[in-house]
């Protein structure tokens, strides 16, 4: 069966004068329609990385995608030139950006940014349908067709970031990338963010790629969950596997850090910090920081091993536990 | 409730002129602190927890109302008295890539506020910064490091060794560890509460993060728009809570359990100014049950022992008699 999204050995590096940063390396995975995927990392561990490397947006130079495939509908996005992927680009991929204060033009309504991308694509419609469909759209997001001409400055956060999600979703994608939607939100807005969206997926039957360090966030709205360190996926499956059974001392280690509701226990963070993408420790990337780390970890690349149907962990433990089974 | 009280803050307001008329950023603000304890604050941005930490630690002066300190009313300090206090309560900030001087090394950053005082030999100062890092889990080697060098959870040790420097009695921590990632997050959590148990520090911890103050809180504020609208002891709110608005924040928190779904209160609504605001309850806007009564000024009432809420409708809501 052909998949909806399928990436395959993507590497992303940034290349600059003295050094490289290995940001992306070796990562594949892929998505079926109407499910979502939540990439989950820390602070620079690549995920930024792929979904722009997806929509094509990442800033060259000093960026390069030095191999891989992506997939959509038939055709590898790497390859096509960039004339058709600007009309993937809005219309079939969109794309919702972290920081709402920085994603709106400041001296353009907020009306406009969305009739901007409807004009775009949909040259079909004359201008006054075009505000209509734009006035629909903000309604949607549950901001009154009234405040059509007003700009970015005069919205709330929580605001500013359900017009950055109108524009996203203006011309009804098929694949959404939401980098980290609702990280610059209140617990309360973001609870109200996290429900429009996933009213608006199901109405649509979007598929989309959720990228968080809230595994939290993860737990309400993704089928699938990938964990991401320092560039490679180390743990991949569907939301039960890796929330019932996280498998990889690491995503063993994130949960550890994290503080419950119940104070039972104290908490076990992960010893050390995260590798400098510029220099990668060798064997596994994690070695450095696993509390069960053998001489093999520091020498040999792991591979995936399946330690339940369509659960993926990469680590030599893991391997061993399986074959001893 | 509390026996031993170090910190006891009585009605305290804070405004700011703004050209559209007075901010409330705190307003009418109760509560204590017991020594050796941690009182959590919780809200959303705007709600003026962080004002509320810059009030108590002198780098904003009170409008109205006042603090005790260990005994003394240190709302109006100056001069000498002003340095005293500033001595016994310091604050960390959210932001160590911000709050550190760039300029600075790691030894002089730790230094600086022990070379205030006045009372430290070269020696002695040498000595207090190696016993600092080690503290705060800071290697050696970092000595002469300047922040630009360090990664974000060193950068906070430097913020927590030169707040702890003086050996303070009650340290605010303003969302410390917000701007870290999950797993330096708790690396700094478990050294806040290793230093706690040493030293017997009071902490005041502000934070939007409920899980967060969970764990490292004994008693809890929420609040909204500058006011108080629940304090309670840590188990009482969670197990427990009784004013509309900390029921919407604990539900709309999302958890890591996939098979106990909380029954979440979407609220509606955003965040009011708290310019001018109206007399009552600030959160009437957003509240599912408001009514008349909720837009005449509110008390705050103690419903159970040790747990205070302010909502005219608490006992109707909760069939409390």
């Amino acid at each position: 069966m052909e998949k909806f999204l399928e990436v395959k050995n993507l590497e992303v590096q940034y290349v600059l004068k003295e050094e490289t940063v290995y940001a992306v390396n070796d990562i594949s995975f892929s998505l079926e329609k109407g499910h979502t995927l939540g990439l989950v990392g820390e602070t620079g561990a690549g995920k930024t990385s792929i979904a722009r490397a997806i929509l094509r947006v990442l800033p060259v130079p000093p960026s390069q995608v030095k191999n891989g495939e992506i997939w959509f509908e038939g055709k590898d996005l790497l390859k096509i030139s960039e004339e058709e992927m600007r009309s993937i680009r809005g219309d079939k991929i969109t794309m919702i950006f972290q920081d709402p204060m920085t994603a709106l033009n400041p001296v353009m309504k907020v009306g406009d940014q969305i009739a901007e991308v409807l004009e775009m694509h949909d040259t079909k419609l004359g201008k006054a349908e075009i505000r209509r469909e734009a006035e629909k759209m903000l309604e949607m997001v549950g901001i009154p067709a009234g405040r059509y001409d007003e700009y970015p400055h005069q919205f709330s956060g929580g605001m500013k970031q359900r017009v950055v999600i109108a524009i996203a979703l203006a011309c009804n994608p098929e694949l959404l990338l939401a980098d980290e939607p609702t990280t610059a939100l209140d617990v309360t807005i973001q609870a109200q963010v996290l429900d429009l969206i996933r009213n608006l997926r199901e109405k649509n039957n979007t598929s989309m790629i959720l990228i968080t360090h809230d595994l939290g966030v993860v737990a309400e709205m993704c089928d699938d969950v990938a964990v991401v360190y320092a560039g490679e996926i180390i743990e991949s499956g569907s939301l039960e596997d890796v929330f019932d059974h996280p498998t990889h001392p690491y995503t063993q280690g994130l949960f550890g850090s994290l503080p419950s509701l119940d104070r039972s226990e104290p908490l076990r963070p992960i010893e050390g910090l995260t590798p400098d993408p510029t220099n990668l420790p060798k064997g596994c990337k994690f070695h450095p920081r696993c509390p069960y780390a053998t001489e093999e970890c520091k020498t040999t690349k792991n591979e995936f091993c399946e330690v339940a149907p369509g659960h993926l962990c990469r680590c030599v433990l893991a391997m061993k536990n399986q074959e001893g089974k | 409730m509390i026996m031993d009280e170090l910190l006891q803050v009585q009605n305290l307001k804070k405004y700011f002129p703004t050209k559209h008329g007075m901010l409330h950023a705190v307003d009418d603000v109760t509560f204590s602190i017991g020594r050796g304890r941690t009182m959590g604050v919780v809200g959303e941005s705007g709600c003026g927890k962080s004002t509320l930490g810059r009030v108590l630690t002198h780098l904003e002066t009170s409008t109205e109302g006042q603090f005790i300190f260990d005994g003394k009313d240190v709302t109006n300090v100056k001069r000498k008295a002003l340095k005293e206090y500033r001595e016994n309560a310091q604050i960390i900030f959210q932001d160590p890539y911000s709050s550190l001087n760039p300029r600075y090394t790691v030894e002089e950053t730790i230094q600086e506020p022990l070379i205030l005082t006045h009372r430290y030999s070269k020696a002695q100062l040498r000595e207090k910064t190696t016993e600092m890092m080690d503290l705060v889990g800071i290697a050696p080697r970092l000595r002469m490091s300047y922040p630009h060098e360090l990664d974000g959870g060193r950068r906070q040790r430097v913020v927590i060794a030169r707040a702890l420097a003086l050996d303070p009695k009650f340290v605010v921590c303003d969302e410390p560890v917000s701007s870290l990632d999950v797993s330096i997050q708790a690396q700094i959590l478990n050294l806040l509460l290793k230093l706690q148990e040493e030293k017997k520090f009071t902490y005041m911890f502000i934070t939007h993060d409920l899980s967060v103050v969970r764990y490292i809180s004994n008693d809890i504020c929420v609040m909204y728009l500058g006011q108080l609208v629940e304090s309670a002891s840590s188990e009482a709110l969670f197990a427990n809570p009784l004013h509309p608005y900390t029921k919407a924040l604990l539900s709309a928190l999302p958890t890591v359990d996939i098979h106990h779904k909380m029954n979440r209160i979407v609220l509606k609504g955003e965040i009011t100014s708290p310019v001018n605001p109206p007399e009552g309850c600030r959160f009437a806007a957003r509240c599912n049950y408001a009514c008349e009564a909720c837009h005449k000024k509110q008390q705050l009432q103690e419903v159970e022992p040790g747990h205070f809420v302010s909502c005219c409708r608490v006992k109707e809501l909760n069939n409390l008699t």
